[in-house]
């Protein structure tokens, strides 16, 4: 594999330096830059302070009210919204709450399934067949994996696999998709299924930048392999593995085509995310400013995890 | 012999007979990793299978009894792309995801030389600030992008809906959101480049866009269709965005088109499975195609 992949340390790379009078550069660089900043400045700039405006109006619609209402929203959605966090039993329940069990259990699933894949397949020598069937649904669209697993799962036990090895096994017909318990459970195991595969190949690239005669060596002189997962590779994998968690609990906040195509955050608002409470009170509900007041909280709980990578990649470069 | 050589020769048995032994004593890992492949193949396997069952026998028996009495039909299909309309449809997820791919690509790679290669005031600030831009959720800019595509429309044609009822709104908002990306994979790239290559074309008298098309872009071939290739099928595969800024129905890419097939017929899965499974071709082509620059597309696109 060529050098096309990111070095993580390169953000703030510098290459040596031409000295060109300031302006003379400014000069030269706009017409490469011009397009750009323009775009991203007028609709990327422009509408994230938008939004946060947005959120502390009272809308209507999708534009601005005459009248500031401050943090009303914020407070709404996270005492009053049932929807959005429910807290006034336990369980807590909506989508806040969903969304942390996506975060334990996608986030959970994906990396001891891609750790387990990525080392088992190495020791194989059909890797690369067995790496492109766990990965193929990568590239799948999360509208296709839902349609996918809406089969999978259909209660009918002539048409869901699932639920035909339950009968066969002598069990009862569950409606995975239809019931408050499982729904959020059904829609996480199938994305897991979809998103494996990336966590594999990263870990699995990271396992083959271990030298492979240090394993060897551990091995002559009698380590399990158990020992040579354990003492060797799982402690060199800890970077790669963080990396990839924030990367799937960036992905875990901004979840929405599959919940959207397979339950319609139902049965009963059951398998809400906050992706979905966006989509649903700006666009089907039409309150701007509340959905704008979602969309600032995820942004909110992004920035945090993000910045947290960062300083990671940071302090393993210093390091070294 | 070195060690070396030894080393290898216990971890990696030579004769036949050292092989079966070594293939048995690792039946547990094969038994896994077959069951495994077994488990992340049956999902697809029943979609594609289910996808060439006639109605009727969908309904009445599992697809996994279909390989008995091997009936199979494209009539599903014939349903599906005509009556339903996703031949339609599959032209314009094309239309939609093409142009959304070639503009960030060259913007961002025009963006990527300015930082890689022309001293500018601020110019690491001005990068930092642009790559700082990859953590905003597209939500947190659709309606205004949304409204301000609607007064661009109505100033520039005196029409509301010109641009967001055409494909200017989604190529534009897809470009936009794919530009930090794209900058940030890009000008690492391109910073890694021969300093010489490029200051030997200086000496020579070429312009900074001369150096651009005639060196740079050539050079980074890889880094431009591992970025190419995450685009598109990030566009191809999406939803929302479409949700958003592609009203008019005679315009609608596959992934709406599936969505609208389930709300009004429910589960019809010969309508369903088919559409899901031409949704997924193209995809899929492009990962056996491209399988490098593919793979290396996502690892760079897991900062994203």
């Amino acid at each position: 594999v060529s050098s096309g992949t990111v070095a993580p340390g390169s953000v703030v790379a510098r290459p040596p330096r031409r000295r060109l009078p300031p302006l003379r550069g400014f000069s030269q660089a706009l017409p490469f830059l011009a397009p750009a900043l323009i775009l991203v400045g007028a609709f990327l700039i422009v509408p994230v302070v938008w939004t946060v405006l947005l959120s502390i109006n009272r809308t209507r619609g999708l534009n601005f009210g005459e009248e500031w209402i401050w943090f009303d929203n914020y407070e709404r959605l996270l005492t009053r919204d049932s929807r959005f966090l429910d807290t006034d039993e336990f369980p807590w329940a909506g989508a806040v709450i969903n969304n942390l069990r996506w975060v334990i259990f996608y986030t959970g699933l994906c990396l001891l399934l891609g750790l387990v894949t990525a080392v088992l397949a190495t020791r194989v020598n059909y890797e690369r067949a067995f790496k492109a069937i766990i990965f193929v649904p990568m590239a799948i669209s999360a509208t296709a994996v839902a349609i996918i697993w809406l089969l999978v799962y259909s209660p009918d036990q002539q048409i869901g696999v699932l639920n035909a090895l339950i009968g066969a096994l002598g069990g009862n017909p569950v409606s995975w998709t239809g019931r408050r318990d499982t729904v959020n459970y059904a829609i996480i195991v199938a994305y897991v299924w979809a998103s494996t595969g990336f966590v594999m190949v990263v870990l699995s690239a990271a396992l083959k930048g271990i030298s492979q005669e240090v394993i060897e060596a551990a091995r002559t002189d009698g380590a399990t392999e158990w020992d040579i997962f354990r003492r060797i590779q799982l402690p060199l994998l800890s970077l790669p593995i963080s990396v990839v968690a924030v990367w799937l609990i960036i992905n875990v906040i901004k979840i929405f085509d599959i919940v959207y195509i397979m339950t319609k955050g139902g049965p009963g608002g059951a398998s809400r995310v906050i992706g979905y409470s966006y989509y649903v009170e700006t666009f089907e509900n039409g309150k701007g400013g509340y959905g704008a007041a979602v969309a600032v909280i995820m942004l909110l709980l992004i920035i945090p995890i993000m910045a947290f990578n960062i300083r990671r990649f940071r302090s393993e470069a210093i390091q070294g | 012999m070195t060690t070396a050589a030894e080393t290898i020769a216990v971890g990696r048995p030579r004769t036949t007979s050292e092989r079966i032994v070594a293939f048995i004593s690792r039946t547990p890992v094969h038994i896994a990793l077959i069951a495994l492949a077994v488990i992340w193949l049956v999902p697809t396997v029943g979609l594609a299978v289910t996808s060439f069952r006639p109605r009727p026998d969908i309904a009445s028996s599992g697809w996994w009894t279909s390989f008995a009495d091997f009936d199979y039909t494209l009539k599903n299909y014939d349903l599906v792309l005509n009556a339903n309309k996703m031949a339609p449809s599959f032209l314009n997820s094309a239309l939609i995801a093409i142009p959304s791919t070639l503009l960030p690509l060259f913007i961002g790679a025009l963006a990527a030389y300015a930082f890689s290669w022309i001293k500018f005031p601020f110019r690491d600030t001005i990068f930092l600030l642009l790559v700082a831009l990859m953590v905003v959720p597209i939500q947190a800019a659709l309606v205004p992008v949304l409204i301000l595509l609607q007064d661009l429309g109505e100033v520039l044609t005196g029409q509301q809906d010109l641009i967001t009822g055409w494909y200017w709104g989604i190529w534009l908002s897809h470009t936009v959101f794919a530009l930090p990306f794209c900058i940030f994979l890009l000008r690492n790239f391109f910073i890694a480049l021969p300093r010489d290559l490029i200051e030997a074309a200086r000496v020579d008298g070429a312009t900074n866009f001369g150096i651009f098309f005639k060196v740079v872009l050539p050079l980074s071939v890889p880094a431009l269709a591992s970025f190419a290739i995450f685009q598109f099928l990030w566009v191809w595969n999406d939803l929302l965005m479409a949700l958003v800024f592609i009203q008019e129905s005679d315009l609608w890419p596959m992934t709406i088109r599936i969505s609208q097939l389930l709300s009004t017929y429910g589960t019809e899965y010969h309508l369903l499975s088919a559409g899901a499974f031409l949704l997924m071709t193209v995809p899929l082509i492009v990962f056996f195609a491209l399988q490098r620059y593919f793979v290396q597309g996502l690892l760079a696109g897991s900062v994203k």
